[in-house]
């Protein structure tokens, strides 16, 4: 086969062929292992759910676990109200955006546990986590974050548990006010609200952590306070 | 090795030591300091990185008589980059935690000096089963290197190897302390470099005046 390999119509020809070709195996794979990638997403979400309360579980038992553990998750409006709809394949970004609030409740150990989701943003992408409270939608008994890709060793340590231990016990209501928890430069104090050390050398995670707090779980203040009188 | 031929033991086994392309040409250090706090994710990329480099390997070795000359380097990147993403799906699908731990570092396999190297040194002008050796050879070059960074890493740094604590804690009662320096990838210039010196000290045609 005699071919000009330098002529426009052979490049433009050749590269037009490379580029559907790789598209269709590409596709195809994404298609075939989705199922897959899709159940060890909602293992790894429910992982994380069962973290803020302590429960351990390895993501082939966590289903199992969770099904267990979460007695009971829906959505609550900025009043409050519980309203329709499911709690644990909702994207939390637009749930917030339309002003709706998941809540998963917990029995652990025979005490009721309220679950909340959290949303915000680090220095290189998005952070997530959830929060759990004791039965007077207060003091937090466990918190659990994730982030998609803060700077291994700094930023990032905010998922180990290091972290997220030095949250439980804290109370997120000062005075009958919503105060949240402060995440400040390790060593430093704030007045009038509990407070937690953030991570050294990592301003922007912590304090995009201190502002997630604040922001996700202020949508939830009408309900934790709703049977709280 | 009877199957092989001199010339193909000499491209499989060229770049695990007097070849290498870590400690030798010093391609791919970049991610070869950042994976390696841990020894798990240092398997996974080395595996990750010689399936991928073999293989596209032998892409552009059988295609290497039609590839138009003016964008090569572009069909070069095509074939990586669609590996590589080939490779993260299926990471995702059945190593879902090894893949949040190599984070972005899967993705930036595509930029791995190692892979341009081989392919344009040396898939373009032979044939695929040379072209396959060549790609396994130097992907295990770079995993082997990547292995004992990780190994020293997390032995000394976490106490553990694979997740599993090996430092008695006894030790531990005696006041050892796990050296939290070496985590930092700093450190993994330095157990690089040591082993840089442990390698030429050891073969004396690679040493410089």
């Amino acid at each position: 086969m005699i071919m000009n390999r330098d002529s426009n119509i052979y490049t433009v020809v050749y590269a037009s062929v490379m580029v559907v070709l790789v598209a269709v195996v590409l596709a195809f794979t994404s298609q075939a292992l989705r199922g897959y990638q899709k159940k060890n997403e909602d293992n790894d979400k429910r992982q994380q759910i069962l973290r803020s309360i302590h429960v351990k579980a390895t993501a082939n038992e966590a289903e199992t676990r969770y099904n267990e553990v979460i007695k009971e998750a829906f959505l609550v409006n900025d009043k409050g109200e519980k309203i329709e709809g499911d709690a644990f394949s909702i994207n939390v970004v637009k749930a917030f955006a339309q002003h709706t609030y998941p809540v998963f409740i917990a029995n652990v150990e025979g005490k009721t546990k309220y679950i909340m989701a959290m949303q915000g943003a680090g220095l290189w992408g998005p952070l997530w986590g959830y929060i759990a409270v004791d039965d007077d939608r207060n003091t937090i008994f466990g918190a659990d974050f994730s982030h998609a890709g803060e700077t291994p060793g700094l930023g990032a340590e905010i998922s180990g548990a290091a972290f997220s231990s030095r949250f439980s016990g804290k109370k997120l209501f000062y005075d009958n006010t919503f105060k949240s928890v402060a995440v400040v430069k390790p060593g430093k104090s704030v007045a009038n609200r509990d407070y937690v050390d953030g991570i050294s050398g990592s301003t922007i995670t912590s304090k995009g952590v201190d502002k997630m707090i604040f922001d996700s779980l202020n949508g939830y203040v009408q309900f934790l306070t709703s049977q709280n009188q | 090795m009877g199957l092989l031929s001199s010339k193909s033991k000499e491209i499989l086994l060229g770049p695990l030591s007097k070849n290498n392309p870590v400690i030798v040409q010093m391609l791919g250090i970049c991610s070869a300091l950042a994976v390696t706090s841990k020894l798990e994710p240092s398997i996974v990329m080395g595996i990750s990185v010689t399936a991928v480099v073999a293989f596209a390997n032998v892409i552009i070795s059988l295609l290497r008589n039609t590839i138009p000359n003016r964008i090569r380097i572009i069909v070069q990147l095509v074939v990586v980059a669609a590996l590589v993403t080939i490779v993260s799906e299926v990471l995702k699908a059945f190593a879902y935690d090894v893949n949040k731990q190599l984070s972005v570092f899967v993705g930036l396999i595509i930029t791995n000096c190692i892979l341009m190297g081989r392919l344009e040194a040396f898939a373009l002008g032979n044939g695929p089963w040379a072209a396959f050796l060549d790609g396994i050879g130097n992907g295990v070059g770079y995993a082997v290197i990547l292995v004992i960074i990780g190994f020293f890493r997390e032995l000394l740094g976490s106490g553990t190897l694979l997740g599993l604590r090996v430092v008695p804690q006894a030790f531990y009662d005696f006041g050892y302390v796990n050296n939290g320096l070496i985590i930092l990838p700093p450190m993994a210039l330095i157990v690089v470099a040591v082993i840089i010196w442990v390698h030429r000290s050891r073969n004396k045609t690679l040493q410089e005046n």
